[in-house]
């Protein structure tokens, strides 16, 4: 079964990392996607840019517009996540307390089971 | 599958390909990759070029030059041999059917469920990775990695390419027939996806089953586990609309149920029950053809069912054996009874906040006349499933007893 298991940052609290706290964060990454990929439970895995950069649109009475907010006001954003395809939600649990971000204050990960999927495999 | 004949011939013949030169050479690992490798080249050239005369032959010929091609290391001869390999017409090697054997390797205990069941579609159903990885929805890497990591465990297991007797065969047999199982319901619950060209893993399943029952036919076990897939996969078409809704059991058109596979299938569970032992898929089996054996959901011999489930919570306990009980104890006790035996299950934390225990629980409340807590219990069952067809349904089912007053909408 897939599950979702999304990382949620505080710009904050990653700012307040220090170089090599920051740099173990991404090597503990860098071992976690070897590892899944090579146990094949890993799908895909993604990383999104800065919160700062996301726009929000909305439509009211079929006009669309484009803001900044109200999400911005937030303190913690989805920062990336992994796509993985597992035994059970124990093993889904066990992978994402795996993560570095599940270690640091302040962050959270959230494991979600997939309840629908479509797309293009490549295979 | 929508598999032409040298499709079907290849997945026939693979296993006993493997068998072969696993006897031969040993190197199970090394093995099962030449194959898979042979099987590819044969779905290639065979569709074009017609199958040859000694497909078998042929298949372990090109699997043995391409062995040898790995253990060398010795890419570049491969075009070359197999073109040699396509015009010879080497001798067969006829021996036992090693299904069995493959079976028992592909699912050593050591192994996931989640290994188990793609190195089985893989080495004994003679499916490619691609295929595979498509009927479980992930990407072929992904499928591949799995595949060779589970080849990886067996080996340091220290498995051996044996046929099982005795003890062990007793032992070993429910994890194959386990694994059989989980790959029929993958392909019977799968809902994800546009799934054009998913392989029909449900069917997959039904001729593994099959090759193990033509081993092993005085097993009551192996034929009652064939008998349930038969007459479970013969209500494929009654089962959803043509919206992708599901239909219960109970609203089910019963003339749309395959006539065929029913009638097998019930003749299966019928010998299946003269075995001098009796397990959980032989009373499973048995159950499914008490329902097949009502011409309408009003004719069902609940009574039967009931008791069935009853031996069946004797022999293999499990809260969703004595929820299914439930149900069939409503059907010949009233609904009190059914929800009676359900507060049981609360403590258990197997099913309790399970949305099979929430929807049956709906299921009996809406039969006792309490809408309102139909109405609860359906859309926390709805809020509790993975799956969006189950969750369509439960919200149809709350949307039908919503009490005067209650909020529309505001399901999900």
């Amino acid at each position: 079964m897939q599950f979702l298991i999304s990382m949620h940052i505080n710009p904050a609290v990653l700012e307040a990392l220090t170089e090599e706290e920051m740099a173990a964060v991404g090597e503990g990454h860098g071992r976690f996607i070897a590892a899944l990929k090579e146990s094949g439970e890993l799908v895909n895995t993604q990383a999104l840019v800065d919160p700062s950069q996301a726009v929000v649109v909305t439509v009211r009475n079929g006009q669309p517009a484009v803001t900044d907010g109200p999400f911005l006001e937030a303190k913690e954003y989805l920062g990336g996540f992994y796509l993985v395809d597992v035994e059970d939600k124990d093993r889904a649990v066990a992978l994402a307390a795996q993560i570095p971000d599940a270690a640091i204050a302040g962050l959270g990960v959230e494991v979600r089971q997939v309840m629908f999927y479509d797309g293009l495999p490549e295979a | 599958m929508t598999a032409g004949p040298a499709e079907g011939l290849l997945r026939e013949l693979a296993p006993q390909v493997l068998g072969a030169l696993v006897r031969r050479h040993g190197r199970f690992e090394d093995c099962e990759d030449a194959v898979q490798e042979a099987v590819i080249a044969a779905a290639a050239q065979w569709p074009a070029q017609g199958v040859p005369g000694n497909p078998r032959g042929w298949l372990v010929t090109v699997a043995s030059r391409r062995l040898v091609d790995q253990v060398r290391g010795d890419h570049a001869r491969r075009a070359r041999e197999s073109a040699v390999a396509a015009a010879e017409a080497p001798g067969d090697v006829p021996g036992r059917d090693d299904t069995l054997a493959l079976l028992f390797l592909c699912c050593h205990p050591a192994l996931t469920g989640a290994s188990q069941t793609a190195l089985t579609l893989r080495a004994a159903g003679g499916l490619t990775t691609a295929e595979i990885a498509r009927a479980f929805l992930v990407p072929e890497a992904t499928m591949a990695a799995r595949i060779s990591r589970a080849k990886q465990r067996i080996r340091a297991a220290g498995a051996s390419f044996t046929w099982p007797a005795g003890d062990e065969l007793a032992g070993r047999l429910p994890v194959v027939l386990h694994v059989l199982y989980l790959i029929f319901n993958e392909g019977y619950t799968a809902s994800a996806g546009a799934d054009l060209h998913r392989p029909d893993l449900a069917a997959e399943a039904i001729r593994l089953a099959r090759m193990v029952h033509a081993q092993l036919p005085a097993d009551g076990e192996v034929t009652g586990l064939l008998a349930l897939m038969l007459l479970t996969h013969a209500r494929r078409a009654a089962r959803v609309t043509a919206a992708g809704d599901l239909v219960p059991l109970g609203e089910q058109d019963r003339a749309r149920w395959d006539a065929v596979m029913t009638a097998e299938g019930m003749e299966l569970a019928r010998v299946s029950l003269g075995a001098p032992s009796l397990g959980p898929y032989q009373l499973q089996a048995a159950i499914a053809a008490t329902h097949a054996d009502a011409a309408t959901a009003a004719g069902t011999n609940w009574a039967q069912v009931h008791a069935l489930y009853l031996i069946l919570e004797r022999v293999a306990p499990n809260p969703v054996v004595t929820l299914n009980r439930a149900v069939a104890l409503a059907e010949v006790k009233g609904p009190a009874a059914g929800l009676e035996l359900l507060a049981g299950l609360d403590g258990d934390e197997r099913v309790a906040g399970h949305h099979r225990l929430l929807s049956v629980r709906a299921h009996l409340l809406e039969q006792a006349g309490d809408t309102a807590g139909a109405y609860d219990c359906y859309r926390r069952a709805a809020r509790a499933t993975a799956s969006l067809a189950e969750q369509r349904y439960l919200q149809g089912r709350a949307s039908r007893v919503r009490p005067a007053g209650g909020q529309p909408g505001a399901e999900g």
